[in-house]
């Protein structure tokens, strides 16, 4: 065991019949990180969090937190993370105060032994301590969330699709807070569908059908991104991605916005492919060179898997 | 606080704020007691009787006036012919036709009886049985008074009957610590059930199974809660039969009060198998739902055992309310002890053991 690691996670596998969840996941998470563990649904996120937070048996594979393993050392565990699951789950017909007194007593604490960890995320909501937990907002039931998940100061903090239904101005008011706990020494596993919010992690790792695809700093992805990127629209959006996708000078083309991302292929001329849409009848073309961002490496590494 | 204490406390109060639970434990028994032992009984009274009377003597007239004073009986029409009573019969407006021959008076004079007809509505066999037994026997005395006043032998009582425990045969008697039963059932058994897979469903147990709280704590709170509802039920439900049905326990309220808290450890262990195994309200509403039916109908709470074919008979001995309802029933109208019911205790004592183990094997922290 390595003491230097908050999680240690090797060739871990699980399938629920025919479908495989986790396909011999391998990562570290470092003392504190922040671990972006990045995919869509159905990417074995949950259930990676389900054995690491010992709530579920790995098939394969071991998988220790906090220097302990999984599965031997599963009670020790118990009072060392704090899990946050991704659908809100606590008592809905008990108060902010109540929920959060109860776990406390659950971990042998009281509120007020580790109030200065939580006080940042628990002053937003204390003015509403009276009020019952399932009548709270989507960013307060969060903040409360994460507040519950808190209460027993643990090392290594587990983080389901924490911005899941939130909106936009909570989302990054949430990721300040987890800032502020790395400050504290908190190890943190985090994970999002959103691309947007990988960059805001120390080291992600982007995961697709159970299995890992890289891992490497946010930074370290982009910059192992070889190719060129180029952003075009015109008038027509529908029938320009068909068009594109047709063109030999383009590697890959797929829809990202205001944008149709394209990867360039052999003999790429950007000037003359415009040139080339205007005859075949787009309006208002528009092509410029983009720096890639994280969701162009994951969608060029599920095309490499492919 | 102690772990333990914690966790009663969340149970009570989330017990309290539930817009129906409290409810359920304070109305439901009152309103159960209230109405249930009014209509679920078996006494047969007020059967319509139409009357064919063809004498028109003073003994057909006598007999029609015991009839209509009868509590068994109400007298519905009387005709001069059979086919109107029998169209009445078919319509349901009569349960019962009684037919007196012509000159049927004279003829128990003569010495050479002609024969009365009763016909009943069997649709409902006990009913029809009864209804006809009864009439069979207000004509037997009035036929029996009416031989007096020709023959002056007095005719002597030869068989006197005694109901013993239930004197006035009260069939309500005979349900009220049946329904007891089936309050506890409902209270102690489904509610915790649904207590539990709620918990799945809204996903509060996976928070509960990160924290080092062991299972046996977290179970055990919940259960006190369901305990002590469980011997409130009972005793708002025996206040009840006391205050409106004068029907109090002729044997040892302790005797009762232990006999119930042993079911309610029984049937609580029964719904947290039933939650166990079920992955959302409905399976375990079904589950239960299918147990429960089989417990009221086979364990002796409308219907007594010894009645049932013998292959049932064996059936019912693995079916815990069948031990309690004979218990509540032998206690509450015979006044039995406990060591007359001793065997009764050991068997659900039994039970108590089996259902709680195989909660603690089907259930897991972990999957």
């Amino acid at each position: 065991m390595n003491d230097t690691l908050a999680i240690e996670v090797k060739g871990l596998s699980k399938s629920y019949g025919n479908v495989q969840a986790l396909d011999k996941v391998t990562f570290d998470v470092h003392r504190g990180e922040i671990f972006g563990y990045i995919g869509p649904d159905g990417a074995g996120k949950t259930t990676l969090f389900k054995i690491l937070v010992t709530l579920l048996n790995a098939d394969e594979g071991s998988a220790s937190v906090d220097g302990l393993d999984v599965a031997k050392d599963y009670r020790a565990i118990r009072s060392r993370v704090g899990y946050m699951p991704g659908k809100f789950s606590l008592y809905p017909d008990l108060t902010i105060e109540e929920n959060m007194d109860f776990f406390a007593t659950l971990f042998g604490v009281n509120v007020e032994q580790n109030y200065d960890l939580v006080a940042p995320i628990y002053k937003q909501i204390e003015p509403f301590k009276k009020r019952r937990a399932g009548r709270l907002s989507g960013g307060m039931k969060q903040k409360l969330a994460l507040s519950c998940a808190l209460i027993h100061k643990p090392s290594v903090l587990f983080l389901d699709e924490p911005t899941t239904g939130v909106d936009a101005v909570s989302r990054s008011e949430f990721w300040d807070m987890l800032f502020n706990l790395r400050e504290q020494g908190l190890s943190i596993l985090v994970s999002t569908p959103y691309m947007d919010e990988a960059s805001r992690c120390d080291r992600i790792a982007l995961v697709n059908n159970g299995r890992v695809l890289d891992i490497d700093t946010p930074q370290g992805m982009v910059d192992k991104y070889d190719k060129h990127l180029y952003g075009i629209k015109a008038g027509d959006m529908y029938e320009l991605l068909k068009t594109l996708r047709e063109e030999s000078s383009i590697a890959s083309c797929y829809t990202a916005g205001e944008y149709h991302h394209a990867v360039a292929g052999n003999g790429f001329d950007a000037a003359a492919l415009k040139q080339r849409l205007i005859t075949a009848g787009f309006c208002n073309v528009d092509i410029k060179q983009l720096a890639p961002d994280i969701e162009d490496v994951f969608i060029h590494l599920l095309s490499n898997e492919q | 606080m102690s772990t333990l204490k914690v966790l009663i406390k969340k149970e009570v109060l989330q017990f309290k704020r539930n817009s129906f639970l409290p409810k359920l434990v304070i109305v439901f028994p009152i309103m159960i007691m209230l109405v249930l032992p009014w209509v679920t009984t078996m006494d047969v009274r007020h059967i319509n009787v139409s009357v064919v009377d063809n004498d028109h003597s003073q003994f057909s007239a006598r007999l029609i006036a015991k009839i209509d004073a009868s509590d068994y009986f109400t007298l519905h029409s009387v005709t001069a012919s059979f086919t109107p009573s029998m169209q009445m019969l078919e319509k349901g407006e009569v349960d019962a036709i009684l037919e007196i021959p012509a000159d049927y008076e004279k003829s128990m004079v003569t010495g050479e009886p002609k024969k009365l007809n009763v016909s009943a509505n069997s649709v409902n066999a006990t009913k029809g049985s009864l209804g006809s037994q009864y009439l069979a026997q207000t004509i037997g005395k009035a036929v029996q008074e009416l031989r007096a006043s020709h023959m002056p032998v007095k005719s002597s009582e030869l068989v006197t009957i005694q109901n013993r425990y239930n004197p006035t045969l009260e069939y309500r008697n005979f349900m009220i610590p049946g329904l007891m039963v089936m309050l506890l059932i409902i209270v102690t058994g489904f509610l915790p059930a649904l207590n539990f897979v709620s918990e799945k469903e809204i996903g509060t147990i996976e928070q509960i199974n990160v924290t080092p709280v062991n299972r046996f704590t977290f179970t055990l709170a919940k259960l006190i809660v369901y305990w002590v509802a469980g011997l409130i039920v009972i005793t708002i439900a025996m206040l009840v039969a006391w205050l409106v049905y004068g029907l109090a326990p002729i044997g040892s309220l302790l005797t009762i009060y232990a006999i119930s808290f042993l079911f309610i450890l029984v049937i609580s262990g029964f719904g947290l198998i039933a939650s166990n195994i079920s992955g959302t309200m409905q399976q375990a509403i079904f589950f239960m739902l299918f147990f429960v039916m089989v417990f009221m109908l086979m364990s002796g709470l409308f219907t007594p055992t010894e009645s049932m074919p013998q292959w049932a008979q064996y059936i019912t001995y693995i079916l815990p309310p069948r031990y309690f309802v004979s218990t509540m029933r032998a206690v509450y109208l015979k006044g039995a002890t406990f060591i007359d019911m001793r065997y009764n205790f050991y068997a659900l004592a039994a039970f108590a053991v089996v259902m709680n183990l195989g909660a603690a094997l089907t259930y897991r922290k972990q999957s």
